[in-house]
C-alpha cells in the first residue's frame, strides 16, 4: 500500500497545476482518462517498466528551467521538403507560421477547436488506443496526456495527399510544460506521410493515436530536436488493419531525457509494422525506446530497428517486446537493438522479449553493444581517409539499417545529413 | 623511393621484438619481393610502414621520398603515396564500395592540395578501371568487401590501388587464398600499374606469384632481418630448396 500511496501522492503533485476542462464530445473521454490515471498513479522507480529510466523529471511538479538551444546555421529538419506545416510554439498553435489546413485527401483540425463540437469522428479514437495500451503494462503518463492535453491535431486521411503533413514544435520558453495529443485516422486504401520535428518544450508530453484501416499506409518520420536540456515522454499507439502498413522512424540527437514508447497492434492479416530509431547522445543524455508489438492477425511482418551512438557517459535504453497471439500464424517478427559506444563511459541497457503462442512463426531478436571497429578504422585511414571522417563514415554505416527504414529518399537524405552534421559537431 | 634503415620494432603491449634491424632500399620504378617463413616479420613490416596501431618502433627510420613515414598518421602516409594491399581486406558493412573509393580519392587529393574529382569523372574512371579487373557494377554498389569471395576482395584491393595511384605499393601476401586464375588476374592488374616510376614491395610465401609479377630484387627475411638479397633466381632457389638452407647460411 505504501508504494501505491506514493504513486497517488506524486500524481496529485503532478496534476495540481494542470487545468482539467472537459467539454464537448471530448469531455467524457477526458474524464475516463482521468479515472484511469487516478487508479494508476504516477510511475515510480520500483516499477519494472521504469527500471532503466528514472521518471522523476517527467513527474515533478515544476519543470526544471532549461537554457534555450540555438541550432546555429543548421536549417531545420525537412526544410527543403514541400509539406503542409502546422506550427506549435511551446504547445501553442501559431497560425502565422502555419499553412492553410486545406489539402486534398485529408481533413486536418486542431483538437482545441474540434473539441467544442458535440460529436466528432475522433470519439472512436481519442483515448481509445491509449486505454487499450494500458494492459498488460500501465502507462500513466499517456493517460495523463489524454486527460490534460491542451491541443493537437485530428487528421483523417481519406485519399493520398500530395504532400506530407508536418508538425513543427518550436521551443521559446525556458519552463514550458506542454501536453499535445494527436489522432490520425487513415481510411481504407488511403496513404499519408506525417513529419514531426522540434524540441517542443522544456518538458513535452506527446501522444499520437493512429488507426489504419484495411489497405491504409502511414509513414511517420520524426526528428526530436537538438535541444540538450529538454525532456520528453512520447507515446505512439497504432492499430493496424488488413493489408495495411505502419512505418515510423525517429531521430533523436541530444536531449537530457527522452522516453519514446510505441504500442503497435497488428489486428488484421498481411500487414506490416516497422519502427526504427537512430539516437545520438553526447554527455548528459538518456534515451529510452520502449516498444510493444502485438501480432494478432496472420502473415504480418514487424521490424524493430534501434541504433544508438553514445559517448561521454550517455545512456541508451531499449525495452522491446513482440507478442505473437494464438492464431497469428506465419508471423515474421524481427527486432534488433544496438549501441555503438564511442568511449568507455557510456552505457546501454537492453531488454528484448518474445512471447509466442502460435506455432508457425519466425521471430528473431538481437542486441549488441560495442566500440568502433579499429580494424575497419585503420583500413579507411590507410586509404587516406582522415581519422575523424573515417569514424563518421563508420558511425553512419552503423546507423544505416535504421535509416533505410525511411522509404522516401529526400526525407531519408535529410535525416542522413543531420546525422552527418551532428557527428561533425561532436568529433573528439 | 623507400629507404628503410636499421628498423627495430616490438609489439606495443608486450616485450616481443619482431623486427631486428631491417635495411631495405627501393628505387623508383623497382619491384622488390620479400619472402620468408611464417613469423619472420614480413607482415609486421607492411603494417609498421602503413601505420597500424599496436607496434612500437624502437630504432631506425623509414623514408618515402625523403619524408619520415614513421612520424606520420596512416592517412598522411597514404596521401604521401604509400599503399598497402591487405592480406585480409576488411569488410565494412554499411559503407558502399563506391562511397569508400570516392571518399578516399578525394581525401588524398584534398590532403595534397588538389581539386576533388567530380562525381561524373569519378564514375567514368572507376568503371573503366573496374572493367579491366573484371569487377562488375554490382560489386561496386555493395558494401566494402561484404560478401566478396577471396578473389573479389583481392581484386578490390587492386582496384583501390588503381584509383589512388600511389607511388609505393606494398602487396601483403596478395596471392594467399587465390586460385591460379584469380592470381593471374590480380597480377595483370598489378603489372598494368607498373612503370611511371611506381615502386612495389611484394610480400609472399611462394615463388609462384613472382612468375606473374617479375621482381627486380628478391629478399629473404628471417627472424626480423633481411638475411639475403638477390635477383629473381633467389626465389627459385627457395622454391626448390625451402628456407632451411638459406636460414643456415644467414645465421
Amino acid at each position: 500500500m505504501a508504494v501505491l500511496q506514493s504513486k497517488h501522492n506524486t500524481l496529485q503533485v503532478r496534476i495540481a497545476g494542470l487545468r482539467f476542462e472537459p467539454q464537448g464530445w471530448l469531455g467524457a473521454l477526458r474524464a475516463d482518462a482521468l479515472a484511469r490515471l487516478t487508479a494508476m498513479g504516477m510511475p515510480g522507480r520500483r516499477d519494472e517498466y521504469w527500471r532503466y529510466t528514472n521518471p522523476a523529471g517527467l513527474i515533478a511538479v515544476d519543470v526544471a528551467a532549461v537554457s534555450l538551444f540555438d541550432p546555429g546555421d543548421e536549417p531545420p529538419p525537412f526544410d527543403g521538403i514541400d509539406r503542409l506545416k502546422i506550427v506549435f510554439v511551446d504547445g501553442v498553435f501559431d497560425a502565422a507560421q502555419s499553412d492553410n489546413f486545406a489539402l486534398e485527401g485529408v481533413q486536418v483540425e486542431r483538437l482545441a477547436v474540434a473539441e467544442q463540437a458535440d460529436i466528432h469522428w475522433a470519439t472512436a479514437l481519442y483515448g481509445v488506443l491509449e486505454s487499450r495500451g494500458q494492459t498488460p503494462v500501465q502507462r500513466p503518463l499517456a493517460a495523463l496526456n489524454s486527460a490534460f492535453a491542451t491541443d493537437g491535431v485530428l487528421v483523417r486521411v481519406t485519399g493520398k495527399p500530395s504532400k506530407p503533413i508536418s508538425l513543427i514544435y518550436q521551443h521559446n520558453s525556458k519552463t514550458s510544460d506542454v501536453v499535445l495529443h494527436h489522432c490520425i485516422k487513415v481510411e481504407s486504401g488511403a496513404e499519408v506521410t506525417l513529419l514531426e520535428n522540434g524540441p517542443a518544450a522544456a518538458r513535452f508530453s506527446h501522444v499520437m493515436e493512429v488507426d489504419i484501416a484495411d489497405g491504409g499506409r502511414l509513414h511517420h518520420i520524426r526528428a526530436q530536436g537538438r535541444a540538450h536540456q529538454r525532456q520528453a515522454a512520447t507515446h505512439l499507439f497504432a492499430r493496424i488493419g488488413n493489408h495495411a502498413a505502419f512505418k515510423s522512424f525517429t531521430l533523436t540527437a541530444n536531449g537530457r531525457l527522452t522516453r519514446n514508447e510505441a504500442v503497435l497492434e497488428l489486428l488484421g492479416s498481411d500487414s506490416v509494422a516497422h519502427i526504427a530509431g537512430a539516437a545520438l547522445g553526447d554527455g548528459d543524455f538518456h534515451h529510452d525506446d520502449t516498444v510493444f508489438i502485438t501480432h494478432a492477425g496472420a502473415r504480418c511482418e514487424s521490424r524493430q530497428v534501434f541504433k544508438k551512438v553514445l559517448k561521454n557517459g550517455a545512456t541508451g535504453v531499449f525495452q522491446g517486446k513482440i507478442l505473437v497471439k494464438q492464431g497469428a500464424q506465419k508471423t515474421d517478427g524481427y527486432q534488433i537493438s544496438q549501441a555503438l559506444m564511442l568511449d568507455g563511459e557510456s552505457q546501454f541497457l537492453a531488454k528484448p522479449e518474445l512471447e509466442i503462442y502460435a506455432d508457425d512463426v519466425k521471430c528473431s531478436h538481437g542486441s549488441t553493444s560495442g566500440a568502433i571497429d579499429e580494424t575497419a578504422l585503420f583500413y579507411l585511414r590507410s586509404r587516406g581517409v582522415p581519422r575523424r571522417a573515417a569514424q563518421s563514415l563508420l558511425v553512419l554505416a552503423f546507423l544505416a539499417e535504421a535509416i533505410t527504414e525511411i522509404e522516401d529518399e529526400a526525407i531519408s537524405e535529410d535525416i542522413r545529413q543531420r546525422l552527418q552534421s551532428w557527428l561533425e559537431r561532436h568529433e573528439h | 623511393m623507400l629507404e628503410i634503415n636499421n628498423l627495430h620494432v616490438k609489439l606495443e603491449d608486450e616485450d616481443k621484438v619482431i623486427l631486428r634491424g631491417v635495411n631495405l632500399s627501393i628505387g623508383a620504378g623497382e619491384v622488390h619481393a620479400i619472402m620468408g617463413p611464417n613469423g619472420s616479420g614480413k607482415s609486421t613490416l607492411s603494417y609498421v610502414l602503413s601505420g597500424r596501431d599496436g607496434y612500437a618502433v624502437t630504432e631506425g627510420s623509414a623514408k618515402l621520398e625523403g619524408a619520415e613515414l614513421l612520424e606520420m598518421e596512416p592517412e598522411a602516409r597514404a596521401a604521401a603515396g604509400l599503399f598497402l594491399a591487405f592480406q585480409y581486406p576488411v569488410e565494412i558493412p554499411g559503407v558502399g564500395n563506391m562511397t569508400f573509393l570516392r571518399t578516399a580519392v578525394n581525401a588524398q587529393r584534398k590532403a595534397r592540395g588538389e581539386v576533388e574529382i567530380s562525381a561524373g569523372d569519378f564514375l567514368k574512371l572507376v568503371r573503366e578501371k573496374a572493367k579491366t579487373l573484371k569487377i562488375d557494377a554490382e560489386m561496386l554498389k555493395r558494401p566494402v568487401n561484404v560478401g566478396f569471395s577471396g578473389g573479389e576482395k583481392k581484386r578490390n584491393e587492386i582496384l583501390q590501388m588503381a584509383m589512388l595511384e600511389p607511388k609505393m605499393c606494398i602487396l601483403d601476401e596478395t596471392d594467399s587464398g587465390l586460385d591460379v586464375d584469380a592470381m593471374k588476374l590480380v597480377a595483370e592488374g598489378v603489372n598494368a600499374l607498373r612503370g611511371a616510376g611506381r615502386s612495389f614491395l611484394v610480400i609472399t610465401h611462394y615463388q609462384r606469384l613472382l612468375d606473374h609479377i617479375k621482381p627486380d630484387f628478391v629478399h629473404i627475411m628471417a627472424a626480423g632481418r633481411i638475411i639475403k638479397t638477390g635477383g629473381p633466381d633467389l626465389a627459385l632457389e627457395v622454391e626448390n630448396n625451402g628456407y632451411a638452407g638459406l636460414l643456415g647460411e644467414g645465421v
